[in-house]
């Protein structure tokens, strides 16, 4: 089993959640592995802010893109090369402001990739702003009288996006993230995660969280109708236990493979009698 | 009242006493501080404006253009790859005349990543339609941010400015700086009282679609608006002066240049260090000088050549380049150049790309290199300085 350790150095601050995710990422793609995962096959894409740095911490292929375009990049190499499995690690800030467009497009179009959003509800790197998911009132460095929007609940966006996999994790969680970065890499077409990951130095929510997260049981993710009441369940803003889990899932045709059926434009035996045409001119 | 303050909340204080109706901006280093001081005032009462914490650069730059054309006084900053996002509204912004004010924090525009300082950022805006100022250090950044409002909203000029201070060097040290008074702020800048705004009562259009007929008329009354702003760079430049005393030259300044054999030529926050350099180098002997572009857009070509024209070689030195080409202040000045009767050598060094640092010891070898150049050894005429060739 290779080890998935990369040599750089870590620099996330202690108790961020982003170790729980790196955590759980790397006995995942161990697992599928040992069933036959080429892990040199595997692509790891990420954006801008303190997640992005997990493609140093991680022993694989990877790219850094620009802030909010961790799915177009990650759809162009799925594009190009059909046989690689590509990961992307995107932040709320990245993903669901700069890359908003990116992410309906993605479940829109059911491009067969891997999104996991660390999604801490503040920007970390540049150290404490609101972002689209921060409750209303919230106090960051851009916001110190309080943020007077509400916030944006992706889980919903994706869904109605036409997204065919759907979850969501917590940074305190680390068995729950490994089975759902599992189910979400062998899922054919967009696997959306939602990681409740928590910056303990500008936004700790461990106590929150801790209080209100519960495991779905018995919930039926063929569902579309019970997938949207568990997501409505919580706005991250009200006053609500927080599910965790497996939301959604269903078989779509993914967008590679809706290239891959199209005919080309002209038949070789339409194109050779054209071509026989033009020659007797010469 | 002089104070020691950080160079971002300095400025922000600056945009304070400009009593900006709508701020937008979007957090990313190094320009975070400004913006985030600037949302603080407001929280405390101090500062009375609609501050919209947007989700993207191309919205905040967007959100303005939409506030100004209903009359309001706006303000945005960024940097590097946020300037970048903008592009579109940069264009956009300008060709609708909209007298917007913006600090950039100049960073280095990636790939690779890199949040550290150069000018690629502002400098590859160049052809935008902004005008851009460059300040030396954060006392000039302050005070030019009151002189592009004045520049921005003069009903002859009508075009958005762009205040260029150099990321972490200006914007993150502290440095004695002497804030701006209020009372003086408002004497020296009036109310922006637009003649043209969207008004119900007297519905209007903006942004409209214009056909090849009249399109190349509109750009070239924006051309000219830059040309013509020339002046009033350097009218808003002494009326500064007249009320709060300090002055900074108007689109260029001159640093020993009457007698200087040797000019550098170049714009930013590495001037400090030039000044010193030169300073040294006059006490043995060298003749040296220095010409600091202020504005680089409008271009001072006529100020350029009459500050140049007793040079025996000049220097360029800037923190970008023009890939495919050199680079952009030196093919800039040599364009000014070609049609007078000046035939100096100029060489052009690209330097302190990516934050690395531009030190005396590195003005001193490019003052040697342009030296042996005014001497007839010929030597290339563009240059990176110090390229670590282990690493190519």
């Amino acid at each position: 089993m290779r080890s998935l350790s990369a040599p750089a150095k870590n620099t996330w601050c202690p108790g961020c959640g982003n170790f729980a995710i790196l955590s759980a990422i790397k006995p995942a793609l161990n697992a599928l592995e040992e069933e036959g995962l080429d892990l040199d096959r595997v692509v790891v894409v990420s954006g801008i802010g303190c997640h992005a740095k997990i493609a140093d911490y991680l022993n694989v292929n990877s790219f850094y893109s620009i802030h909010g375009r961790v799915l177009p990049v990650a759809t162009g190499i799925k594009l190009a090369n059909p046989d690689l499995t590509v990961i992307g690690f995107a932040g709320d800030g990245d993903c669901y402001a700069e890359g908003l467009d990116h992410l309906i497009f993605a479940a829109k179009r059911n491009v067969d990739i891997t999104l996991i959003v660390h999604n801490n509800r503040v920007y970390g790197l540049t150290t404490g702003q609101y972002t689209p998911t921060s409750p209303y009132g919230f106090k960051g460095r851009s916001t110190p009288g309080g943020t007077v929007e509400r916030p944006l609940n992706p889980l919903e966006i994706v869904l109605s996006s036409g997204g065919s996999f759907l979850g969501r994790g917590y940074s305190h969680g680390i068995e729950l993230l490994k089975t759902l970065f599992r189910q979400a890499i062998l899922h054919k077409g967009f696997a959306f995660l939602d990681v409740l990951q928590v910056c303990a130095t500008f936004y700790n929510m461990y106590n929150y969280y801790n209080q209100r997260v519960y495991e779905l049981k018995d919930h039926d993710a063929s569902s579309y109708s019970a997938a949207l009441k568990k997501i409505r369940e919580w706005d991250y803003n009200s006053e609500a236990q927080i599910a965790l889990g497996l939301f959604y899932q269903r078989v779509l045709p993914t967008y590679e493979q809706s290239f891959s059926h199209l005919s080309p434009l002209v038949s070789p035996e339409r194109e050779e009698a054209i071509r026989s045409t033009l020659e007797s001119y010469i | 009242m002089m104070k020691v303050i950080e160079g971002s909340h300095a400025v922000a204080h600056a945009v304070m006493c400009c009593r900006p109706d709508v701020i937008s901006a979007y957090p990313i280093t190094p320009q975070t501080h400004i913006v985030e001081h600037l949302s603080q005032l407001v929280a405390d009462g101090k500062l009375n404006t609609e501050f919209l914490t947007v989700d993207s650069e191309f919205s905040a730059l967007s959100s303005l253009v939409g506030a100004s054309v209903v009359g309001a006084r706006c303000y945005s900053s960024t940097t590097s790859q946020g300037l970048a996002l903008m592009w579109e509204v940069l264009y956009n912004s300008s060709g609708l005349r909209l007298p917007l004010v913006m600090t950039v924090a100049n960073r280095a525009l990636g790939a690779p990543l890199n949040i550290w300082n150069d000018q690629q950022d502002s400098v590859g805006a160049r052809d935008s339609g902004w005008i851009q100022l460059y300040a030396e250090n954060v006392q000039e950044a302050v005070d030019m941010t009151p002189q592009a409002y004045k520049i921005a909203e003069d009903p002859d000029i009508l075009l958005p400015v762009m205040v260029c201070m150099d990321g972490f060097i200006l914007t993150h040290v502290y440095e004695p700086v002497y804030l701006l008074e209020q009372d003086k702020v408002d004497s020296y800048l009036p109310p922006y009282r637009p003649a043209v705004v969207l008004d119900t009562a007297n519905p209007k259009t903006f942004g409209a679609f214009v056909d090849p007929s009249k399109f190349t008329e509109y750009r070239y009354m924006q051309w000219d608006a830059q040309i013509r702003a020339k002046q009033k760079i350097v009218d808003a430049a002494l009326d500064f002066q007249k009320i709060f005393g300090r002055y900074y030259g108007g689109l260029i300044d001159t640093y020993h240049a009457e007698d200087a054999e040797i000019m550098i030529v170049t714009m930013g926050s590495v001037i400090g260090t030039i000044r010193d350099c030169i300073d040294s180098m006059r006490a043995e002997g060298i003749k040296v000088g220095l010409t600091k572009i202020r504005s680089y857009r409008p271009f001072p070509a006529e100020a350029l050549q009459k500050a140049l024209k007793d040079a025996s070689v000049i220097a360029v030195i800037e923190k970008d380049t023009t890939v495919g080409n050199q680079s952009a202040l030196l093919t800039d000045l040599k364009a000014a150049l070609y049609n007078s009767k000046l035939r100096m050598p100029v060489l052009g060094f690209t330097a302190g790309l990516g934050g690395r640092d531009i030190t005396v010891t590195d003005i001193r070898k490019m003052v040697e290199i342009s030296s042996r150049a005014k001497d007839g050894v010929a030597e290339s005429d563009y240059q990176f300085l110090d390229l670590k060739k282990e690493l190519l």
